[in-house]
């Protein structure tokens, strides 16, 4: 797998929350807003990259037995270090976040990333893999969180523009609004995957009929 | 290079030596961050003083007190004071368990005389698009310059003076009841920060 | 009254899986079949309290008191995941066949951030011993009637003709979302 391959993987073709639904919490609990998604996907993509770039550093001074204790201890670090840093510098976001910072260390991508990824690769690639698998997970936060700001509340990223006291449809800035739309955005993404896939035997066929003439 | 073998003194040395490069990781970032920790909260408390008081000189959440509402809470009273020491008001971090959806926190901020210069909300699981309409107006103007003790804060519903948001009786009974209970305070503490300049 | 108020708000109104999005991932993972969701809600509950339990003891007699507070996360997870270490071997020796179905859910319960989260929230509530337990029960009940519920809708949706773009996941997201917006009407009883 070259480089590039491995970057682009985590935006569509494994996608965390589209294709591989893996966490699933964050992604419905935070996203009432486009921020929020972003900051939490940007949260998370700094835990991939860090705790990955640790584990393939140390995956061969690690005996096999303790190896994801040992995985659990690094990423809980940096879970808390970004808790820390966000509660200094970014407080506005640590309170709109909550609970969901923390519970990063229990974030299935992240420990299956380390386990089935860092630590059977060299540093660079394993950066390179964190860097794909969160921005993938954080464009899949914004893109719910924004669907369900413009049809929630009216705005996007907090710029409204709906009139005040406008009607919007509130359900989806709600807990179930969460549900329904991650379901509807990822029917979507089926369907455009599947179409996606249909049309390579016509593109295949379609440049003969130009030198026929 | 060959992985270290799952001996009992390998796995016990890698668990030892990783919890405490992360344990001493972790206390050092905990240092440094552990005063704009403060700081930050520090200006977020600040801030909702301000908006709910007029212009002091002192500096309120350095003479912080403390009063007890019913129930037992505490609730932090915050004094307001011009150049000269004198009172000019007072902000009262107030909380109401009666919402539709948990607690209720607002910062209410009294002049002298006990009328309502300005409410903030704080916090609140308010349902969004109904119950969030407490932190606007026309909502919460209706507050500003009345005095509880002749303006009853209780909704119109049950014999009160506060129209209620429509379909938010619960949160707009919920918040007077914040009110009232900051202004309890607001009586408790009223002469101690009179008396000490 | 008040214990009361602990039980109805976490079992119902501020339902653990359908309203603060905890435990997601065995809530759309294991609930394909009923009998399953039982085994797993089963093993949560056990988990979820004796680990609060742990969590609240350890909060309480070494972090605050050697004002350790900054180790909360790390130090809860390790202790989250011995437990699950422990669960998961005395399941294999006293039911065989509970471990079998479970499979590879066990271990995850590790990463089931319903526990993880409910120890975070009774130490930020500021709860005694009791009602600490008792909130941990009571979330794990919550947990535990979504997770059925939800897993006898889905039995039954097995049978339903759907779009086939929203065979699967979607349709089972937006039927979680309709049984979240039921639950919704338990909202304000509190009040």
């Amino acid at each position: 797998m070259t480089h590039s391959e491995n970057f682009t993987k985590g935006f569509f073709k494994e996608n965390a929350v589209f294709v591989l639904l893996l966490g699933m919490c964050p992604t419905l609990g935070v996203t009432t807003t486009a921020f929020n998604g972003l900051g939490m996907g940007l949260a998370t993509t700094f835990v991939l990259v860090m705790s990955n770039i640790v584990v393939a550093l140390v995956k061969d001074l690690v005996p096999d037995k303790v190896r994801i204790p040992t995985f659990v201890v690094i990423i809980a670090s940096f879970v808390a270090i970004v808790e820390m840093g966000l509660q200094a510098y970014i407080p506005f976001l640590y309170e709109q976040l909550g609970l969901f910072i923390p519970l990063i260390v229990v974030n299935c991508i992240i420990l299956g990333r380390a386990e089935s990824f860092a630590s059977k690769n060299s540093v660079l690639p394993s950066m390179i893999d964190g860097l794909s698998m969160g921005l993938g997970f954080a464009m899949a936060l914004t893109m719910l969180g924004t669907v369900r700001e413009i049809l929630g509340s009216g705005s996007v990223f907090g710029l409204s523009f709906v009139p005040q006291g406008a009607t919007t449809i509130l359900i989806f800035v709600m807990p179930p609004g969460a549900f329904i739309a991650l379901g509807y955005l990822i029917a979507g993404i089926n369907a455009l995957q599947a179409r996606a896939r249909k049309p390579k035997p016509v593109a295949a066929k379609a440049p003969e009929p130009l030198p026929a003439n | 290079m060959a992985k270290l073998p799952s001996t009992i003194f390998n796995m016990v040395m890698t668990l030892v030596i990783v919890s405490l490069l992360s344990g001493g990781s972790l206390a050092l970032m905990n240092e440094a961050t552990k005063e704009p920790i403060r700081q930050a909260l520090y200006q977020k408390q600040l801030e909702a003083i301000k908006a709910v008081l007029p212009e002091f000189q002192n500096d309120p959440v350095g003479e912080l007190a403390n009063a007890t509402s019913e129930g037992g809470q505490a609730l932090e009273c915050y004094p307001a004071r011009d150049a000269e020491g004198n009172l000019l008001g007072m902000a009262v971090k107030s909380v109401s368990p009666r919402g539709y959806s948990g607690d209720i926190w607002l910062m209410v901020g009294f002049k002298a005389d006990g009328s309502l210069h300005g409410v903030q909300v704080l916090e609140h699981h308010e349902t969004p698009g109904l119950g969030t309409k407490m932190a606007d107006s026309p909502f919460k103007d209706q507050f500003i310059g009345k005095n509880p003790a002749d303006f009853d804060l209780r909704v119109k519903k049950d014999g009160g003076q506060v129209d209620a948001i429509t379909a938010a009786t619960i949160s707009s009974r919920a918040y007077g009841d914040a009110i009232e209970r900051a202004y309890q305070a607001f009586l408790q503490q009223k002469s101690a920060f009179e008396a000490q300049p | 009254m008040e214990y009361l108020l602990i039980v109805i708000s976490a079992v119902f109104v501020n339902n653990i899986v359908l309203s603060q999005f905890l435990g997601i991932c065995s809530f759309l993972g294991v609930s394909k079949k009923v009998e399953t969701a039982v085994g797993m809600t089963g093993a949560v509950m056990f988990v979820l309290v004796l680990s609060t339990l742990a969590t609240y003891l350890l909060m309480k007699s070494v972090l605050e008191p050697l004002g350790l507070e900054y180790l909360r996360t790390i130090s809860f997870i390790l202790v989250i995941a011995a437990l699950v270490q422990m669960v998961e071997i005395a399941l294999k020796k006293v039911s065989p066949p509970l471990y079998q179905a479970l499979g590879i859910y066990l271990p995850l319960i590790t990463t089931n951030c319903a526990v993880l989260g409910v120890a975070i929230l009774t130490i930020q509530k500021d709860f005694n011993l009791l009602q600490g337990v008792l909130f941990a029960f009571s979330h794990a009940l919550g947990f535990g009637l979504a997770m059925i519920s939800f897993s006898g809708m889905r039995e039954h949706l097995e049978y339903a003709e759907i779009p086939a773009r929203m065979k699967g996941v979607p349709i089972s997201l937006i039927l979680a979302g309709l049984l979240s917006m039921a639950f919704m009407g338990f909202a304000g009883i509190g009040a």
